[in-house]
């Protein structure tokens, strides 16, 4: 055995690990085993593929979209149908109301006298009346001045309230929001505990103020406690409080005064606040029942909202007309003022 | 010289310190000022009056000013007609308040999934808050009377007896589907825009990571609509408590005992002018008003704090 010199050992190792190297196989990846035409049709079949998933992707999404169109379309329509049906019937003739509806209102609840009396007939629900007239309206408009009176009624408690209630809370807020202090904030706190208390706590106090008075009855008991209701502040406050105090520092370096900075920065800056709020208590007091019939006792000093729940049989010839009518000046002002609307509520929510 | 001029220093301090305290009194008079009207208003309409009745609430009547403790609340808590308001009041209020929230935040929920036609939806949705209870009270006659159309199909369709919905046990429902009819666009709004404002990177991100729909709603979203949730809920509560007028406008002055509501209570004694009956009623609400929203206002920033930290 001949004996390995050093550089020998050295030569054979190398070669040795050379050989590793080069003998080792590699695998072909995927796509270096396939020829040419192979990988023509599999790219074809990828495609097909791809594109199956991309539809069955856009139908899912087609087929929850759908579901959810239908879920929402059934709630506008159940949220619509009342108010629709409302505005068609108030041109229906009054013999046609009668026909449809006479069996209701002769057993509205508390005056069924012979339940199975009435089993035979069933109402009649009818959208589009037979024959299209003004008859309703034209009796209502003058025929009978009561309505109009009520109507009147209405629009005298409502205006002066949402007037004075925004003159008021707009400077109220604006010394919320602007002077800070303790005190200030226990009577702001106060304030919001009022807002949140249910008429049935605050009539009681309005009744015996108004007692002592002596305006009960008379329409001021109702205005009064509206216009200084502490709802708006709440709100009104909120937004206040964003108005960037840069903007006031800076008016202040230019000299403005107070009462200009509040008129010309804080009341602009608010103006989509203003309206939502305007439009916000115009529906709640057109609305209002509780205090009416509590701090008013006299029939016709009360407004229609109060009168409309004691239309009775005789008068459901009317009866259509009348709740559109009412109806007329609230779908109005949302008309004119949404946009407002849903960005004041949608900004009253959020911190 | 140095003394003379710690002198002039100090001079300028309080030279200073006196205009100070002049601009904080001239702040102070000019917001007081701004608040007046609306403070001299809360106080004579409210809160004198609310002391006044929490007066009476402890005297024998509002003429015979003997001061008689508690009587006059053990008088209202021990009576049937107040106990069964209260209990008809927060029963509504029990099934109201969650289902308006609810359903608003599905309905918020399914317009902000991209479907077409949001702000259409929304509109609409919006449309009943802006309808007096007054002009719509005849529609639901019409729909739940004794003769009324729904008992009309269901008698039609299913062969079922007619049924008094407003003089039955299920005349809360009926209320209750009046009340959500109304409010549920309010809510509505109220949620899309807390949906709005949860920013999208971090859905984003936690998509990336792999969180599906059901987590990504209860780890990120509720975190972000907890404090609109408790805003709901406290006005839909609020609302809850004024469909006494509804009740009215549909059933009268006497209606079927489940519908008997606290103000119904209230408007009795009115025409009876118990004044001291009225008073401790209206105290007894005024304490159960503040606990709720008291408590509703604390389980809220214990729950932010907790999801804060």
């Amino acid at each position: 055995m001949s004996v390995m010199t050093e550089q020998d050992r050295r030569e054979a190792a190398a070669s040795a690990r050379r050989k590793v190297f080069t003998h080792i196989e590699r695998d072909l990846s995927f796509f270096e085993k396939m020829d040419d035409s192979a990988k023509e049709e599999f790219y074809r079949k990828e495609r097909i593929r791809s594109t199956r998933e991309r539809r069955a992707h856009k139908i899912k999404r087609g087929i929850l979209t759908g579901i959810g169109l239908v879920i929402a379309g059934a709630a506008s329509v159940l949220a619509i149908v009342p108010i629709f049906f409302t505005f068609l019937n108030s041109f229906m003739s009054s013999p046609e109301i009668a026909d449809n509806y006479g069996v209701i209102f002769q057993s509205l609840s508390g005056h069924v006298q012979n339940g199975a009396q009435y089993l035979s007939k069933t109402p009649t629900l009818r959208l589009v009346p037979q024959l299209v007239t003004l008859d309703q309206y034209k009796n209502l408009l003058f025929m009978s001045p009561n309505y109009l009176f009520k109507f009147w009624n209405s629009i005298l408690l409502v205006v002066p309230i949402v007037v004075g209630q925004m003159l008021i809370a707009s400077l109220a807020s604006y010394s919320f929001a602007r002077y800070r202090r303790k005190r200030r904030e226990v009577l702001f706190f106060s304030y919001i505990i009022l807002m949140l208390m249910p008429f049935q706590v605050t009539l009681v106090p309005n009744y015996m103020i108004a007692d002592k008075l002596n305006i009960l009855n008379t329409p001021w008991a109702i205005i009064l406690p509206g216009i200084f209701s502490t709802f708006a502040i709440f709100l009104l406050t909120k937004y206040m409080r964003q108005i960037p105090t840069a903007y006031i520092e800076a008016a202040k370096l230019d000299g403005a005064t107070e009462w200009q900075i509040f008129t010309r920065i804080a009341l602009p800056l608010c103006k989509s606040a203003i309206f939502a709020l305007t439009i916000l208590l115009f529906i709640d007091y057109w609305n209002m029942v509780e205090q009416p019939l509590v701090l008013l006792t006299d029939a016709d000093k009360q407004p229609m909202s109060v009168f409309l729940s004691q239309i009775n049989e005789a008068e459901i010839g009317i009866a259509f007309a009348a709740s559109a009518l009412y109806m007329i000046p609230p779908l109005l002002i949302f008309l004119w003022g949404e946009e407002y609307l849903v960005e004041g509520i949608s900004r009253s929510g959020v911190k | 010289m140095p003394a003379e001029d710690q002198e002039s220093l100090l001079k300028l301090k309080a030279d200073k310190a006196r205009s100070r305290r002049r601009r904080k009194l001239a702040d102070w008079a000019l917001f007081t000022g701004y608040l007046t009207p609306s403070f001299l208003g809360v106080l004579v309409f409210f809160f004198l009056p609310l002391l006044m009745i929490l007066k009476t609430s402890f005297q024998k009547s509002s003429t015979n000013t003997d001061f008689i403790g508690f009587t006059n609340y053990e008088r209202v808590l021990t009576n049937n007609a107040f106990v069964s308001a209260s209990k008809n009041t927060l029963t509504f209020a029990a099934l109201a308040v969650p289902l308006a929230v609810l359903l608003a935040l599905l309905l918020a929920m399914l317009l902000n999934s991209g479907l077409p036609g949001k702000s259409i939806f929304r509109s609409i949705l919006l449309n009943p808050m802006m309808v007096p209870v007054a002009s719509i009270v005849l529609i639901w006659q019409v729909f739940f009377s004794f003769n009324g159309v729904i008992n009309g199909w269901s008698y039609n369709l299913f062969g079922l007896d007619k049924l008094d919905w407003l003089e039955s046990d299920y005349s809360q429902v009926v209320i209750l589907i009046l009340f959500l009819w109304k409010n549920l666009g309010y809510n509505m709004v109220l949620f899309l825009a807390a949906l709005n404002n949860i920013p999208s990177e971090i859905l984003e991100s936690a998509m990336m990571d792999g969180a599906g729909a059901f987590k990504r709603f209860f780890a990120i979203k509720m975190h972000y609509l907890a404090p609109t949730i408790f805003f709901v809920a406290i006005m839909s509560l609020i609302n809850s408590f004024k469909i006494f007028r509804e009740v009215y406008l549909l059933t009268g002055d006497h209606p079927y005992d489940n519908l008997y509501m606290l103000q119904h209570f209230m408007n009795n004694a009115f025409t009876h002018l118990d004044y001291s009956k009225l008073s401790s009623g209206a105290i007894i609400m005024c304490v159960v008003m503040i606990l709720i929203v008291g408590i509703l206002f604390f389980t809220e920033s214990k729950f932010d704090s907790d999801v804060e930290e």
